[in-house]
């Protein structure tokens, strides 16, 4: 299957590049029903780290298409900081969750604690964990897609 | 309005300008995306709330015996018609914290609710903790060391860690026969009755602590508006 290129005569190159953005879009999108399924439907509370990084997450649902129709290459420049900072904060806070971070500094003692483990699969993927990857591998798409598009 | 329309004559840049020429549209991919990831949000979401209410009415169904066991310590007049029974470890920090609440709910109730405690030490080195709690029982000092133990839990757990031995000290102004219940609580009728209220909290899928059933029925989910909703409508059932 090939997805056509509706855009302007960009050849491969804004193709491979509107498919990264897409596939960021298609990750941000899935996180951010992940977190509310978590929240809302199995009722588990969020600590407010968890909360720091969904206001950093949740944009992106809407702004990266607002980029994708038309493609506008520009978008990486708008969306790229969002996806940043929300990398920093899910390091911080799966720095906390093993340990490296101790408990004295950690910002939010009150509600859940953010270094408590609600869900774990495999014995080290945890909600904290899922948001560390989702932003890493949103930054490398946003930063792989900024270098396809480029002329 | 003319600087409407003039923006409106700039050429697009990147307008969707054909329609898909061999292949599927972008926004045919987009939209199948939006589509297929709020039908999974939603089948997901109907599906985990169907789960959760049948293993509810499962686990209701089968708890009413082993809710029942004439063991547990128990508070307030045995006639009261609202059974509160608590699954709590004496080293958890939110047990400590929900018991007086417990206790003010009986309070403003009298003679209507009574509290049947069953103990599951999950915390290491709690176990310890558990067969004092269980000696005491026998000097008539139950209810007083629990709440010595809980008022001085900062003392003898640290980090969630349990040192048994500092407990002692916090007890002496219990009322009881300290060197008794160190003869005593290594018993085998102690230890029976710790195995059975870890096998019951097993069967009844208590994970956590502390976990209530009022009249058999578990919190929804943990909260304490949630204990207090659950006994205000178990009292107006039986007390209408």
């Amino acid at each position: 299957m090939t997805i056509a290129d509706d855009g302007p005569a960009g050849g491969g190159r804004t193709e491979l590049a509107w498919f990264l953005v897409f596939a960021c879009w298609l990750l941000a999108t899935t996180s951010a029903l992940g977190a509310l399924f978590f929240s809302e439907v199995m009722e588990l509370p969020p600590c407010t780290l968890c909360w720091y990084q969904r206001i950093f997450m949740f944009p992106l649902v809407i702004l990266l298409p607002l980029g994708l129709f038309p493609f506008d290459p520009r978008v990486v420049r708008y969306a790229l900081p969002l996806a940043a900072v929300g990398w920093a904060i899910s390091v911080f806070q799966v720095l906390l969750v093993w340990g490296v971070i101790p408990e004295s500094i950690q910002p939010c003692t009150k509600g859940v604690p953010c270094s408590e483990v609600q869900i774990e699969w495999l014995g080290f993927v945890n909600i904290p964990f899922l948001s560390f990857l989702a932003f890493t591998t949103m930054v490398a798409l946003l930063v792989a897609a900024h270098y396809r598009s480029k002329p | 309005m003319s600087r409407k329309s003039k923006r409106n004559e700039q050429p697009q840049p990147a307008a969707p300008a054909t329609p898909a020429r061999g292949g599927v549209s972008r926004t045919a991919v987009f939209a199948t995306a939006v589509v297929a990831l709020l039908a999974a949000f939603a089948v997901g979401a109907v599906a985990y709330r169907s789960h959760q209410s049948e293993a509810a009415r499962q686990v209701a169904a089968k708890s009413a015996s082993l809710l029942a066991s004439t063991h547990a310590p128990l508070l307030g007049k045995a006639e009261a018609k609202v059974h509160i029974v608590e699954f709590l470890d004496p080293a958890c920090e939110t047990c400590a914290v929900m018991y007086p609440h417990v206790k003010k709910l009986m309070a403003d109730n009298p003679g209507r609710i009574k509290l049947s405690v069953r103990h599951v030490p999950f915390h290491q080195g709690s176990e310890h903790v558990v067969r004092v709690l269980e000696a005491a029982r026998a000097q008539d000092k139950y209810w007083e060391t629990l709440e010595a133990l809980f008022a001085t839990q900062d003392q003898w757990t640290v980090n969630h860690r349990v040192y048994p031995e500092r407990i002692w000290p916090h007890l002496g102004g219990v009322g009881m026969d300290l060197e008794r219940v160190r003869r005593e609580m290594n018993a085998a009728d102690i230890a029976a009755r710790m195995e059975k209220d870890m096998a019951d909290a097993t069967a009844l899928k208590v994970e956590k602590t502390p976990e209530y059933f009022v009249n058999g029925r578990p919190m929804p989910r943990f909260g304490l508006e949630e204990l207090q909703g659950l006994v205000r409508d178990e009292l107006r059932l039986a007390y209408r």
